[in-house]
């Protein structure tokens, strides 16, 4: 068994996001103090930590959706956290897919209606976004529940239904937040199962935020997120 | 794992050869450490002499393994109390991952920095272990499972450690 327990250096040339010295507060309370983390194009980065150590923070700020007091986030190179709000949300539309513990659908629609959101919100016509949205009904083991809505669905289902939402734009990086936190062991580790082989498959990048070990491996590798610092053993810094 | 008391579990569904014996042992619970052959034979002699089996006639052919064991009734009296008892609930509480802890705080070294290195090595194995899942042999995931669920309890306690640090400090080196 290889032991990871030395710092590995990544390539700049592979690196897809990175935070540089990021520094979020909320009201007086420090939430990220400095945190930097860089993510190869195509891998699954485990982001792991107690609660309250600021991890969902650290995605939010790489999502583009929490504005970094200080630091720097880096898309392809290119600074995102200085971009305006309304590009902001542009990026997160075409760019990144989302994953949350509780699914989060919309209740008033059916689950093929939650799946063709992002494409429906992207610009493409109705038609269109369910026939693509079907596609993954079949992909991910939940076909015959395509007219559904979130209250006919039991957690595992409700779940895959919003992976499906998160990847159906083939986004560049899929951001989830505790995704199977709400399901029993055996539907969390098929949720995880469907999750980890169709981001490969399409070549997403992955940022998964877990405080469960068993969900973590899953993951390429993992950064730790301490007080607000992704730990130096695992920050996995780029060479520069 | 007690070889002998396997053995006799085996040899309670039928008489078998030590071949077969070995090959089914090796299959079941010796994946990462595979019982040699001589190891086999010198159980098969001992649990003979104990009254545990007994060997049938020497069957015809070639080879070493012409002989067919089975078990006796005080064998099978061994094998069902063993089977019947609960083993030891061992709380561990004095690994070497506790010692090191303890150790470096004595020492004034970064104990954060040798739970942070064992954290990663837990993780690792994890990694392996659920890339195991992925075949298409069940014996492989529950051993996998099994494995996944103790690392989990080990990264719990080093998690509880990690923030514990400050307090633990204290009562080592006050």
């Amino acid at each position: 068994m290889s032991l990871v327990t030395t710092p590995i250096n990544i390539d700049t040339k592979d690196v897809l996001m990175e935070a540089r010295d990021v520094e979020f507060d909320f009201g007086q309370t420090p939430a990220l103090r400095k945190a930097s983390v860089s993510i190869r194009e195509g891998e699954v980065l485990a982001v792991m930590g107690p609660s309250g150590s600021g991890k969902s923070t650290l995605l939010h700020c790489l999502a583009g959706i929490l504005v970094p007091k200080h630091g720097e986030i880096r898309l392809s190179g290119e600074r995102i956290d200085t971009y305006p709000e309304h590009e902001r949300s542009a990026l997160r539309r075409e760019k990144f897919g989302f994953v949350f513990q509780f699914g989060q659908l919309v209740p008033e629609l059916s689950a093929e209606e939650n799946v063709a959101l992002p494409l429906l919100l992207g610009g493409l016509r109705r038609n269109e976004a369910l026939v693509r949205a079907r596609e993954w009904f079949e992909r991910l083991g939940i076909e015959g529940l395509e007219r559904r809505r979130s209250g006919e669905l039991s957690g595992g289902q409700a779940q895959r239904v919003a992976l499906a939402r998160g990847l159906v734009a083939h986004p560049k990086v899929l951001f989830a937040d505790e995704p199977t936190g709400s399901l029993d062991s055996l539907t969390g580790e098929l949720v995880m199962e469907l999750l980890v082989s169709a981001a490969r498959e399409d070549g997403t990048t992955v940022v998964l935020v877990t405080h469960e070990p068993r969900v973590a491996a899953y993951a390429d590798r993992e950064v730790i997120v301490r007080d607000g610092q992704v730990s130096s053993l695992a920050a996995n810094s780029p060479a520069s | 794992m007690s070889v002998p008391l396997t053995l006799l579990g085996l040899l309670e569904r039928e008489p078998s050869h030590g071949y077969d014996l070995k090959r089914d042992y090796d299959l079941y619970f010796g994946r990462s450490k595979p019982l040699p052959f001589g190891q086999v034979y010198a159980t098969l002699a001992r649990l003979t002499r104990d009254g545990k089996i007994e060997p049938g006639e020497i069957e015809a052919g070639d080879g070493p393994d012409r002989k067919r064991y089975s078990i006796t009734p005080d064998g099978k009296h061994e094998f069902e109390t063993w089977l019947g008892e609960p083993i030891e609930p061992e709380p561990h509480l004095q690994t070497v991952l506790f010692a090191k802890v303890v150790l470096a705080l004595m020492l004034g070294r970064s104990a954060e920095r040798y739970l942070d290195i064992q954290r990663a090595a837990h993780l690792q194995r994890m990694r392996e272990l659920t890339e195991m899942k992925r075949g298409d042999s069940l014996i492989d995931v529950l051993l996998a499972d099994h494995g996944l669920f103790h690392l989990e309890a080990d990264l719990r306690w080093i998690d509880m450690t990690a923030a514990r640090l400050p307090l633990l400090t204290k009562a080592v080196t006050s």
